[in-house]
């Protein structure tokens, strides 16, 4: 088979591919009581996808992706608050945002490697995170953001007590942002990011705009990051400085990760099972939560890495 | 003036402790590259062990500091061999995770074990109170902090510079193949090396625990401060971290003192321009 036939054949949709979403509109009807949680879970696979391009797709190793996360929280909800309440303008206002503040620091950030620009995206969130903090006249600082009231979405679908409408808004547009990014990473563009990841040298020699290609996967990404930021807050109606907080940066990483880097579905993988497993077992100890997530993933690194697809994957082929 | 001295007398002090963890940081990348997001985790022990052993049993602020370096090596060097030691030359996402795993663990071991309020730090009546320069007074407690930073640093400077094991180590990180290839034991040295820094964060934690103070998050909330130290300085040298705790000490203390609703924000932002201008810090060997 020619390289060519491979790349035609993985691009072409698959029969498993479609598992996630029967199982995800399944689950509307099935779990009817934890539809908030399942919008969560969709909100954070959406997340976690962003981080995919970037980390799985591109290699850019990253502590920083809740900052996208963040701003696009906060400018979807600071628009509701001041501006207007209508639902997808905030969208797109949170994915300008985000992915403006990706693209600035992108430019910026992206010259660097290794240390240096794991250190420069862990300031560039700090910095935000410090800004949302004093700012305090617009985004509440400390006590969060108040007043995010959101209108039916088209003016006919009202965000209902039981979060049947917020599920169902997730759950569109995390399948449009879905298909996006699955075109992106079969496409000639996601393909020159993998050899990036694989070869740094080679590209820049077969002449490559890798700094170029770079900046535009981290802008993209930041933009994605900053719609889920925005459904978060639309969904909860609150803004709160934790979304730009190191651990939630953290937590998405362990999420791809447990779920598997540079496969698309790890983020679907990984962070239903971190969500699940933490909303049952948060409930039981708190505290603890966090001391069996370190050890998890502590394992992981040492014997299992790919995360759970990786081990499926091997699994299947033996 | 007065609103300068006071500000150099702090940032100082902060600087000390910001240097005295972070060191061995500075050397134990430079020396594997091994990114180690938990280098605060023994910082953290140290100041646990410190703290619970002047309010729990009465050991004196010194032997508790002593203790805190050698529990906190001792256990840093088990870890060393057992877990560090496999991931050397792994990715830079695997080292990253595993560290983060480790510090998820030690926060919630800690908070598990001590609770999540701060620890209240009981000086020994010696450090407490003021002494007087002639010019004006200072607070005893700092001024001690900074002469202990000092002695600590000469004695670094003697090991590093004048004793075999300094020779090896500075050849090792210079060039570690060639250090290996005329016989010098890196694994060993490394070992050394990891027990010494870590002994020295936790030294570090302890001393430092009325400024940064001890609570849970601290293997989380102040990483970004000893990494920033790293990243300015650069690696593998003794000096640039020190120039780079100092700035980062006294610029924070300025900051925070001259223009507080601002925080934080321009130590970051400063930080950023820096690292671009010297990806490799500010001091480093690119």
């Amino acid at each position: 088979m020619s390289p060519v036939d491979a790349l035609i054949r993985r691009h072409r949709l698959r029969a498993i591919e479609l598992l996630p979403w029967i199982i995800a509109v399944g689950g509307y009807f099935a779990f009817a009581d934890y539809l908030p949680l399942g919008s969560q879970i969709l909100i954070m696979i959406l997340f976690a996808l962003s981080l995919d391009l970037v980390l799985g797709y591109a290699g850019i190793v990253t502590l920083g992706h809740s900052a996208f996360f963040g701003v696009g929280a906060y400018a979807a909800g600071i628009y509701a608050a001041r501006v207007s309440g209508e639902p997808l303008s905030g969208l797109l206002v949170g994915a300008v945002a985000a992915g403006a503040v990706g693209w600035g620091s992108g430019m910026v950030i992206l010259r660097t490697q290794g240390l240096a620009l794991l250190m420069l995206t862990l300031a560039v969130t700090a910095l935000l995170a410090e800004a949302a903090n004093k700012a305090s006249f617009v985004t509440g600082g400390a006590d969060g953001l108040q007043g995010v009231d959101i209108s039916p979405i088209f003016g006919v679908f009202r965000f209902d007590l039981f979060g049947r409408t917020a599920y169902v808004y997730c759950l569109v547009v995390l399948f449009l942002a879905w298909l996006f990014a699955r075109h992106l990473v079969h496409s000639s563009f996601g393909q020159s990011l993998i050899g990036i990841r694989e070869n740094l040298v080679r590209m820049h020699a077969i002449g490559s705009p890798v700094r170029r290609r770079l900046l535009a996967v981290y802008t993209i990404a930041a933009a994605l990051a900053g719609v889920a930021g925005a459904l978060l807050a639309q969904t909860t109606q609150f803004v709160g400085l934790t979304v730009l907080g190191f651990q939630r940066s953290g937590e998405i990483v362990i999420m791809l990760v447990f779920g598997g880097v540079g496969r698309l579905y790890g983020a679907f993988v990984g962070a239903t099972l971190y969500m699940i497993a933490q909303d049952q077992l948060a409930k039981m100890d708190p505290e603890f939560w966090y001391f069996w997530i370190g050890l998890l993933l502590v394992l992981l690194v040492m014997f299992a890495r790919g995360g759970i697809l990786g081990l499926l994957d091997r699994v299947v082929r033996r | 003036m007065e609103a300068l001295t006071s500000i150099l007398f702090h940032g100082l002090a902060y600087a000390m402790v910001l240097y005295i963890v972070s060191v061995g940081l500075a050397v134990t990348m430079g020396l594997m590259g091994f990114v180690n997001l938990a280098h605060g985790v023994f910082a953290m022990a140290g100041g646990y062990v410190t703290v619970t052993l002047m309010n729990g049993y009465g050991v004196p602020f010194g032997l508790a500091l002593l203790a805190a370096f050698i529990i906190t090596a001792l256990i840093s060097v088990v870890l060393e061999r057992t877990l560090y030691a496999r991931l050397y030359g792994a990715s830079e996402l695997d080292q990253v995770l595993f560290t983060i795993g480790l510090i998820f663990m030690s926060v919630a071991a800690v908070r598990y074990l001590w609770g999540p309020l701060p620890q209240p730090v009981h000086l020994p009546a010696m450090l407490s109170g003021q002494v007087d320069l002639g010019f004006r007074s200072f607070p005893t407690y700092r001024s001690f902090m900074i002469l202990v930073g000092f002695v600590l640093i000469a004695l670094l400077w003697l090991l590093v510079e004048r004793t075999n094991f300094g020779a090896q180590l500075r050849a090792a990180v210079d060039n570690r193949r060639m250090a290996e290839s005329i016989g010098i034991d890196t694994r060993r040295l490394f070992s050394c090396a990891f027990a010494l820094g870590s002994g020295l964060a936790a030294l570090g934690g302890g001393l430092g625990a009325d400024i940064l103070a001890i609570y849970p998050g601290y293997a989380s909330e102040y990483l970004v401060y000893f990494l920033m130290v790293v990243a300015i300085g650069g690696l593998g040298s003794l000096r640039g971290p020190f120039v780079a705790a100092l700035l980062l000490g006294i610029g924070d203390t300025a900051c925070k003192y001259l223009v507080p609703q601002l925080g934080a924000f321009f130590v970051f932002a400063a930080m950023i321009a820096l690292l671009l201008w010297r990806p490799a810090g500010v001091f480093g060997r690119a």
